[in-house]
This record gives structure tokens, C-alpha cells and sequence, in this order.
């Protein structure tokens, strides 16, 4: 439980913006993720969260800084898999061919990958549609088919890049129980990149706190409350208080990113 | 409800009143020679009041097979308009052969074999079955030779396939490098504005038998190839970055990221640019037979304006109009089983 499975040291990200100066996403970036771990980053926007999963996934490198992952036991199991906020699902293809998508190009035999997959979309409540195209389902059903593609892969860390930043109120709620149910079966180690203090105190094990322009980290939050959790611990006062105290934190950041957006418009 | 129903009947009554008013009075007083385009204007308006009316009054559940009917019988109402006003002397039928002469000029070319040139529209049809069961198949071929629609479509089909193939593959490449895009792009700009009618000289020059079909699908063949490499270029461009990332994260490389996300996002847009090419291939095919065929449809079109039969110009309009219909229905049936993802 507490061996470590991502370290990150002083990760830097510049961006330059074709010609026109550069833009710092992320400076000396530290972070170290436990195996098994429900870690939450909140930022304001801008502040380079998505950035840090991006490197994270392998789909960017970073401009400075060291990034180890513990290899994984089983070297042919992936190492990292991304649920992203636009959900990302193929269009062209079928919730069935989009769930086994990181089998097949793992090369996993056909029956082998579908019944995996099968299983996947059975556990997100999608079996009815398992021949529909995305074009045919709602947001939540598109990222319910987004979550079974991670978690189908079998990855040894699950990324998850504001995945319900899209949906309504309700449809997010009913997502969120979801996947705490579904995690709490596996203790997969999951790095959630979230807008919202309440869902990283309601999924996390600790909640990251972020600053914006450029990106470095401000606090690191540990979330106390037990596991199992459902969302009957929203309505508890230390989850009350912990967001809070989140909150107070963030305010700063958050006016501070209204400002300098102000300027520059 | 049944309080709204009376005034609407009520208006139609009065509608209906005032078309047959106008319509009568205009020709008690042969107002329709020189007040031909206000008689008709007054009547499209008329008819579109009480169009409008019964679209008000009818149930909900016969309303889209109302506004169907619609659709066809306006055309049927204008041919009806040209018809009369023919027939009455207002338009001179040598420039507007009224519809009825034109489906049966239509009717002529489709069955009369023509012994000065040895040509026919279709390459007649109801010998083929003879000819089949008689042990001659080879006959079918001879006569689909001496057809214009066949000479037509071949040249179409041929230079739309020559030109799409080599389109597609390249503004692949385009699509995929931004070397290759850079060196090319600029190139490939400066000859879409050509209209490409324009290097059909060339083409003859270039030919050996510079009256054969060589220059002529090749013009439909450049043609289409332009057009598709650059939507080809651009539909791989437009592909949504967070696809290829959730490719890339999910471990395709290479070719498995090509089959799997860049072909199928890129698929939408190159169909727009092959439909776009489709309709340039017909208005290319179409050009070039007028200035230099001795086949082709439009040939046919060009000969009998040159022999000055109107009504068979016409008609070899009307079977370019039905080409182009025919053609484009099944491109869509092809995307639809290309890209069965979007059926509705």
C-alpha cells in the first residue's frame, strides 16, 4: 500500500507559442502518487493539470524535471490509461469495439477481448446498447463507454482528465457513485484531475491543490473520511469543512486566474 | 376547434374564388400575352396562400405526406404553366419546346436507332435479351458502343476512379506530414483555381490519338484528383487531436493508428469531397463532348443544337439531369455502407 508508484521531480512544460514568446504550463512540478491511491488535482483553469496527465500518459514530454513509474509486475499489461473530459470515444465504432479498443491493440485474441469487454460494459449498465454507435447515446452513456474503455485495458494507473466536466449536475452525481463503487472493488491507482473541490474530496484519498500561471503545486490536502464511501459522506460536517478549507485556499488562485484572463483579453 | 375551422374554410373559398377570377378575366381580356409574368406571379401567390391554408387545416398525422405532395406537384404545376403558355403563343417553342414535345423527343431518341451517325441513346435495350439467349453476347458490347449515355458514364466512371484513388492517398500523406503538406500545398492551390476545361488542349497534345477517350477521361480524372486530395488534406486535418490522443494512449501506432482512427475520422469529409468531385466529373465530361466527341450525351446535346431541334436539346438535358441524380444517390449509398456509424 505504501510503496510508491509515481514520482515526479521539478516537472517543467513550456510552451512555445509559434513565435509569439512561450507559456509556462507547469514549474518544478513534485508529486508522489502511493500504489493504490485515489489521488485528486484541483486548479483553477490554466493551471496545468491536464498537462501533468498528458505527461503522465506518455501522449507529451516534459520540457524539465524526472518522472519514474514503477513498472508494473505483468510487463504486457499497460501502464497508463485515459479517460478524457470530451470522452474521446471513437465515433466509428460500436460501445462493443470501442471497450475493446486497448485489447485489440494489445493484440488479445477477438473472443478473448470481447468477453472481456462484455463484462466492462455490463458493469457501467450499458449492456443494452452494446451494438449502438456513440452518435445513438446520451453524454453519460458516452462516458460510461469512455470509463469501460480504461478500465477494460487493465492499466496500472487509471488517468481521468475532468471526466464528468461535460455531463449535467445529476447525470455527474449518478457517475460519481459509479465510479467509487467500481474503484473500491480494485483500488486501481488513479490519478483525477477535477474542477469541482467536492468531487475530489468524495473520490480522494488526498486532494492536490494547484496554482495557475504558470502551474506549481500549493497545498496538499489529505481527505480523512472512511472507505467504503458512498455519497452519504456529502453530508457529513468534516467533508463540509474539508471543502471548505479547500475553498479558502483556492479563492486566491481562482481571482488571481480571473484577473490575469482579464488582461489578456 | 370547431370554432377556428368555418373562417378557414371561408378563406379558401375566397382563395379559390379569386385564382379562378384572375385566371378567367386575364384571358376574357387576352391579357396573357403581354401580362404573362404578372399572371403568373399573381397566381403563385394565390396558390400559396391557399397552399398554406390547407397546410393549416390538415391533421397532424397526414402532414408530412401533404408537404411531400407539395414538393412534386409544384414542379408538375410550372411544366403545366410552361405547357399553356407555349400552347397560347406567349413563349416561342423554338426556344421553350413545350414539356410534352420534350418527353416525346425524349422517347424518340430513347428508341430510334440513328442510321447517319450509328448511334442510339441507350444502344437499345430490347435487343440485348435477343442477343444474349441467341448465343451472341458479344452484341450486348457492340451495341452499349454505339450509346451515348453508356460513352457518357464510362468516361465518368473511369477518370472518377483514376483521378479519387490517387487523390485519396495523397492528401492522406498531406494530411499526415506537415513536410510533405508544406512542399506540396502551395503547388497543389495554384492548380485547384484552374478550371481544369482548361488542359483539355494539352491533354490532346499529349494523347497519341488526340480524339480518342485518353484526353477525355483524363480531364475528369485531374479534375477529381485535385479536388479530392485537398479534402482529403483537410478531413485528416480536422480530425477532433483528442481521438489520435485516445489512439495513441490506447497503444495504436503506425498503421494501427491509421486504419483505426485516421482513415475513419478523415472518412466523413473525403466523402464530401468525392461528391463534390462527382459533380465537377459530370460538368467536365459534359464541356468537353460539346467541343470534341462524336459520343457522349453531351455531344448529343451540342449536335441538336447545331441541327436546331430544340426539343431534342432538351431532352438530352433532361437525361444529363438524370445522370447526375442517379450518380449522386449512389455515392450516398456507397458512404452509407462506408460509414454505417452515421445512419440516423
Amino acid at each position: 500500500m505504501d510503496r510508491i508508484k509515481i514520482r515526479a521531480h521539478n516537472i517543467s512544460k513550456v510552451f512555445s507559442s509559434n513565435g509569439k514568446g512561450t507559456v509556462v504550463a507547469l514549474r518544478d512540478f513534485s508529486l508522489e502518487v502511493r500504489e493504490g491511491e485515489f489521488l485528486c488535482i484541483v486548479g483553477p483553469s490554466g493551471c496545468g493539470k491536464s498537462s501533468f496527465l498528458r505527461i503522465l500518459a506518455g501522449l507529451m514530454s516534459p520540457s524539465s524535471g524526472t518522472l519514474e513509474i514503477q513498472p508494473a509486475e505483468d510487463p504486457l499489461k499497460p501502464v497508463t490509461s485515459m479517460v478524457f473530459q470530451e470522452y474521446a470515444v471513437f465515433p466509428w465504432k460500436t460501445v462493443l469495439e470501442n471497450v475493446a479498443f486497448g485489447l485489440q491493440m494489445r493484440g488479445i485474441p477477438r473472443t478473448e477481448r470481447l468477453s472481456i469487454a462484455k463484462v466492462w460494459i455490463e458493469r457501467v449498465g450499458l449492456s443494452k446498447f452494446i451494438h449502438a454507435y456513440p452518435h445513438q447515446l446520451s453524454g453519460g452513456m458516452k462516458q460510461r463507454v469512455g470509463i469501460a474503455r480504461a478500465l477494460a485495458n487493465d492499466p496500472e494507473i487509471l488517468l481521468m482528465d475532468e471526466p464528468l466536466g461535460a455531463l449535467d449536475a445529476q447525470t455527474r452525481t449518478v457517475l460519481q457513485e459509479e465510479i467509487l463503487r467500481i474503484w473500491e472493488e480494485r483500488r486501481k491507482t488513479v490519478v483525477y484531475v477535477t474542477h469541482s473541490i467536492e468531487e475530489a474530496v468524495l473520490l480522494g484519498d488526498r486532494v492536490v491543490l494547484m496554482t495557475a500561471h504558470p502551474g506549481t503545486r500549493k497545498a496538499v490536502f489529505p481527505v480523512p473520511l472512511p472507505r467504503p464511501r458512498d455519497l452519504r459522506v456529502t453530508a457529513t460536517a468534516e467533508f463540509g469543512e474539508l471543502t471548505y478549507t479547500i475553498w479558502e485556499a483556492l479563492r486566491g488562485e481562482v481571482l488571481a486566474a480571473m484577473e490575469s484572463m482579464g488582461k489578456e483579453g | 376547434m370547431k370554432k377556428n375551422f368555418r373562417p378557414f374554410t371561408l378563406k379558401l373559398g375566397i382563395l379559390l374564388l379569386l385564382l379562378l377570377l384572375w385566371n378567367c378575366g386575364l384571358s376574357f381580356f387576352h391579357g396573357w400575352v403581354t401580362l404573362w409574368w404578372l399572371g403568373l406571379l399573381v397566381n403563385f401567390l394565390l396558390i400559396v396562400g391557399i397552399a398554406e391554408l390547407i397546410g393549416k387545416m390538415i391533421p397532424s398525422f397526414y402532414a408530412p405526406l401533404y408537404r411531400r405532395s407539395l414538393a412534386v406537384s409544384f414542379p408538375l404545376l410550372l411544366f403545366l404553366a410552361w405547357e399553356l403558355l407555349v400552347r397560347g403563343g406567349v413563349l416561342s417553342p423554338d426556344w421553350f419546346p413545350p414539356p410534352t414535345r420534350i418527353v416525346q423527343a425524349l422517347w424518340e431518341l430513347i428508341t430510334k436507332f440513328d442510321e447517319f451517325s450509328k448511334t442510339s441513346l441507350l444502344g437499345r435495350p430490347w435487343l440485348w435479351p435477343g442477343a444474349l439467349w441467341g448465343g451472341r453476347p458479344e452484341t450486348v458490347g457492340e451495341l452499349l458502343a454505339e450509346s451515348h449515355l453508356y460513352a457518357t458514364l464510362m468516361r465518368v466512371f473511369v477518370g472518377f476512379f483514376l483521378g479519387a484513388i490517387p487523390g485519396i492517398l495523397l492528401g492522406m500523406v498531406m494530411g499526415v506530414s506537415p513536410t510533405i503538406r508544406t512542399m506540396i500545398d502551395a503547388t497543389l492551390s495554384a492548380f485547384y483555381v484552374l478550371p481544369k476545361i482548361a488542359i483539355f488542349p494539352i491533354m490532346m497534345l499529349i494523347f497519341p490519338d488526340p480524339f480518342g477517350e485518353g484526353p477525355k477521361i483524363a480531364v475528369v480524372a485531374i479534375s477529381v484528383f485535385f479536388l479530392v486530395t485537398i479534402n482529403t488534406m483537410v478531413g485528416v486535418r480536422d480530425i477532433e487531436p483528442v481521438y489520435l490522443e485516445a489512439g495513441r494512449n490506447y497503444g495504436a501506432r503506425g498503421v494501427q493508428l491509421f486504419y483505426h482512427v485516421i482513415l475513419p475520422g478523415a472518412l466523413p469529409v473525403v466523402f464530401a469531397g468525392l461528391r463534390l468531385a462527382l459533380g465537377t466529373a459530370l460538368i467536365v465530361i459534359i464541356a468537353v463532348e460539346f467541343v470534341r466527341a462524336k459520343t457522349g450525351v453531351g455531344f448529343l446535346t451540342f449536335y441538336y443544337w447545331e441541327i436546331l431541334s430544340p426539343e431534342k436539346m432538351y431532352a438530352g438535358l433532361v437525361v444529363v439531369m438524370v445522370l447526375g441524380v442517379l450518380l449522386t444517390a449512389g455515392l450516398k449509398k456507397v458512404e452509407q455502407w462506408f460509414m454505417p456509424w452515421r445512419r440516423p
